[in-house]
């Protein structure tokens, strides 16, 4: 149904185009002088009846579930939803859903097979009314627009006005993004400190979320500290810029000043590379090669090496990053005056006596900048540490040991639990709240010293 | 020249300077050295990455097959219902056949059908069930065998651990290597691996659930934000004023282009899933949440492509009549578009191997069949990757470096695509 609401709208937008292009055609077949192209009266007319249509749809589309939801819960006998948590009333509302889909397992209430009835002919009406709406709005959209076509009838620029407002609106999709995310965070963040109070979260040191089944189980409060946590994702963040940093920046630092052109451009691609395999491939490649070899490197030296240590993660996501590092430098000493350079060469300095005491110092600001980038990277990046860290949260700052991050954390609270009232779940907001934040610190902290130090030299 | 060099009093000639010149030129050389051995770290990652996917991962891609004659007892399928034959016993039978000397020992005979794999009996039953005919006929089925014995087959098992530590037992090896011995053993390429959805038998998954969900998943970020982020730079590069709403626009999208990505997993779960009630684990809703992430990427690549086209072109056909907009969409825009479409698979490429938003709105479910709407739950490549990643069945090891060779030959694909667009259509002004 839905469909065919969409492909009465692509009709309806076809022939609202060529009617208003033929009336525009015979007003200058009879000599008139038409302010616009005839193209413009047919695209005005499909702009106006395509724009406020697709809305109403998609509308309909989003809400509908939420509405239908809604009366279906209405029209059940009054006391049922008496006393049920928001997990039983859910559970509830997609029992009856499966039974309106035809999977009926056992045999249930009668009020359950009435409520699924009434729920598949409320979807039947909303389909309907749909297509009604839809077909009424675009029959009048389509009269409305032919009625505007005449010999002074500015169609260019009504037309351009609608494609201007069109890609304003696209403009702000971006803004509306952030406050999405700043919005769905803030809202459920505030939830869960409804839950755990503020203080026991940001400087608690035990983090256990394990939320109790059963109310007579011990521990049953859950314990929300993001202190380990956080330390967590220092230590393997610290592990991978240990990795990252010298090998990048050796590397910017040969390619830009030693490498023949030929060399570079073979270099730096193979180098991208590396930035461009998924993360769930670095992961893997944790698992089944590095955490083996560090482990097994640790017994030989008889180091006491966890099986899901931050090394094996870190020194991952380290060459993760080697490109984007690597790439930042060389671009921060480009950026350097040819000038300084000339000038250290000229007064008899080596290639590398001119890298380290004038370009690598100019360039700093550059370089800072980037390898600050690398860290919110780091600090951000998921599924290297969901697969091959740990999941237990520990107050250590050694690396050989099982660590658990931010990340981690936020995805294993949620997979496969989605019910939006335990602490459980929420605290991965909460965490994702902190990360958030993090990132966007570094990140804004970062760019500053980039622009900054661009300016000096522009 | 000569008289002022000596008289400066410096003589170059000496030992000193000469010992200082090569200590100077040996720290050169270090540094050069230095600089040498990052790349060639960072080098030999990337050949330990791709070798060791390459030689866990080309094993998944021949399965170990057992051709076997099968008698369809017509006392086990009734003709009339052949959905809900005794198929398990038809298989046991044949395989009792084939080792006529373990008639009676019920549990002997169990353990040889183990060399089969658990769906052998499913195929036989689609097979009967496509054609009824074949009941109370012999026919050769080519059936894959378990997950064990194909390692076995590929040499994964050392037959020369000691017995209790090997995952198959003396007269199971014995028994396999008679059937292999009779020619029955064969080893093609794994079409399944492509055919197949997933399955919790390493022998039967395959890729196919996720490789339509991740085309769907893409499909949907190609159609929101392709045409969103073309707008919205077209805007930004040619009409937007300067004033604070344009400047906030684009600290946003500088800012989103750097948000990690399980943030955008939280904001799909919170917004879509959550407001919206979207169903969970649809390509749909992974394909919205990744043109969120796909969109900066986009916008800042066709704004460099539109910055790229020189004000001549602009200025002549403003000079000729045509309006703002006739400009950008009539010449502007087509001069930029391979520019753009470069950026856009590359951004693309880079939502095609995203995987933790995904993994955050369900899209790790366990699903044996391929999706036929985008609506339907799915998995997408990367999340088929974590799923088998986590399975500890041996077979899922090889498995998972194959689906990633996979995912790896779509990137390099979609790469190539932008990189070959760009050498042929770009235009140098």
């Amino acid at each position: 149904m839905t469909l065919f609401a969409f492909l009465i709208l692509l009709v309806a937008v076809v022939t609202g185009y060529i009617l208003n292009l033929r009336a525009a055609r015979a007003i200058r077949a009879g000599g008139a002088n038409l302010h616009s192209l005839d193209g413009f009266h047919g695209g005005f007319s499909a702009l106006v009846t395509l724009v406020p249509t697709f809305l109403l749809i998609i509308l309909w589309l989003l809400f509908q579930g939420t509405i239908i939801e809604a009366l279906v819960k209405a029209s059940l006998p009054s006391g049922t939803l008496d006393g049920l948590g928001v997990g039983e009333v859910q559970l509830l509302m997609s029992e009856i859903r499966s039974i309106a889909g035809g999977r009926v397992f056992g045999t249930p209430e009668d009020w359950k097979l009435a409520a699924a009835d009434h729920l598949v002919s409320l979807r039947a009406t909303s389909s309907w009314l749909l297509v009604a709406v839809t077909s009424v709005m675009v029959i009048g959209l389509i009269y409305l627009s032919r009625r505007t076509v005449s010999a002074e009838f500015r169609a260019r620029h009504g037309f351009e006005r609608i494609v201007h407002g069109l890609m304003v609106a696209c403009a702000t999709v971006a803004i509306f993004v952030t406050i999405g995310i700043v919005a769905s965070l803030v809202f459920e963040t505030y939830r869960f400190f409804q839950m755990v109070p503020f203080w026991d979260f940001v400087l608690g040191t035990s983090w256990e979320p394990q939320i109790p089944l059963r109310e007579d189980q011990i521990a049953a409060e859950g314990a929300f500290g993001m202190l380990p946590v956080f330390l967590g994702t220092l230590v393997i963040a610290f592990v991978a810029m240990f990795i990252a940093t010298p090998i990048g920046l050796l590397s910017a630092i040969y390619l830009h000043e030693f490498a023949s052109s030929r060399v570079r451009s073979v270099v730096k691609p193979v180098l991208e590379i590396l930035a461009g395999v998924p993360t769930v491939v670095y992961g893997f490649f944790a698992i089944l090669v590095i955490a083996p070899a560090i482990r097994s490197f640790g017994t030989d030296l008889g180091l006491p090496i966890a099986p899901n240590t931050a090394l094996a993660a870190g020194s991952v996501m380290g060459i993760m990053l080697v490109p984007f590092i690597s790439s930042f430098a060389d671009d921060a000493l480009g950026a350097v005056p040819r000038s300084l350079r000339d000038g250290s060469l000229a007064v008899g300095a080596t290639q590398a006596e001119t890298i380290s005491k004038v370009l690598f110092p100019a360039a700093i600001p550059g370089i800072v900048g980037g390898i600050l980038l690398a860290v919110s990277r780091a600090i951000g990046e998921t599924m290297i540490v969901v697969m091959a860290a740990g999941l237990i949260a520990k107050m250590t700052i050694n690396p050989l040991d099982s660590v658990t991050t931010v990340t981690v954390q936020i995805v294993t609270l949620l997979i496969g639990d989605t019910a939006f009232d335990s602490p459980k779940t929420l605290a991965a907001f909460a965490l994702g709240m902190v990360l958030f934040l993090m990132t966007l610190i570094i990140n804004i902290f970062a760019l500053r010293i980039v622009r900054k130090y661009r300016e000096i030299y522009d | 020249m000569t008289e002022q060099t000596a008289s400066d009093g410096f003589d170059w000639t000496s030992p000193a300077f000469a010992s200082q010149l090569k200590k100077r030129k040996r720290s050169q050389l270090r540094l050069k050295l230095l600089g040498l051995s990052a790349i060639a770290i960072a080098f030999a990652m990337l050949l330990l990455l791709i070798g060791s996917l390459m030689s866990t991962g080309y094993q998944a891609f021949t399965q170990t097959h057992i051709a076997l004659e099968v008698f369809v007892d017509p006392e086990e399928v009734d003709a009339d219902n052949p959905e809900r034959g005794g198929y398990r016993d038809i298989l046991t039978a044949t395989m009792h056949t084939q080792f006529p000397e373990v008639a009676d020992d019920r549990a002997a005979l169990r353990k040889l059908t183990t060399v089969l794999s658990n769906g052998a009996q499913f195929s036989i039953r689609d097979a009967v069930v496509a054609d009824p005919g074949l009941i109370g006929q012999t026919v050769t089925f080519d059936v894959p065998v378990s997950d064990p014995y194909d390692q076995l087959n590929k040499g994964l098992i050392n037959r020369d651990t000691p017995e209790e530590n090997r995952r198959l037992k003396d007269d199971e090896i014995a028994n396999f290597d008679l059937l292999k011995d009779r020619g029955m053993v064969t080893k093609p390429f794994n079409i399944g691996l492509f055919t197949n959805a997933d399955s919790r038998f390493p022998e039967l998954a395959g890729l196919k659930g996720a490789i339509i969900g991740s085309f769907y998943a893409l499909l949907t970020c190609f159609v929101l934000s392709f045409p969103i982020g073309i707008g919205a730079a077209i805007y930004l590069e040619e009409f937007a004023p300067r004033n604070k709403l344009s400047d906030l626009i684009e600290i946003n999208i500088n800012n989103l282009a750097a948000v990690p990505s399980v943030v955008f997993g939280l904001l799909a779960l919170a917004v879509f899933l959550g407001w919206f009630g979207m169903p969970r684990s649809a390509p749909f809703v992974g394909g919205m949440t990744l043109a969120l992430m796909t969109l900066p990427t986009i916008i800042i690549a066709t704004r460099a492509a539109l910055k790229a086209v020189p004000p001549s072109i602009r200025e002549a056909a403003l000079g000729v009549g045509a309006s703002k907009q006739q400009v950008v969409f009539g010449h502007v825009l087509p001069l930029a578009m391979p520019g753009i479409l470069t950026g856009t698979i590359i951004g693309l490429a880079q939502a095609l191997g995203e995987t933790a938003p995904l993994l955050l709105i369900g899209m790790n479910a366990f699903i044996t069949s391929a999706p036929s709407t985008p609506f339907d739950s799915a998995t997408a490549l990367p999340t088929q990757i974590f799923i088998w990643a986590d399975s500890p069945e041996r077979g899922f090891v090889s498995r998972t470096s194959a689906a990633i060779l996979v995912l790896l030959g779509f990137l390099i694909t979609m790469n190539a695509i932008a990189i070959y667009l760009r050498n042929k259509f770009e235009r140098k002004w």
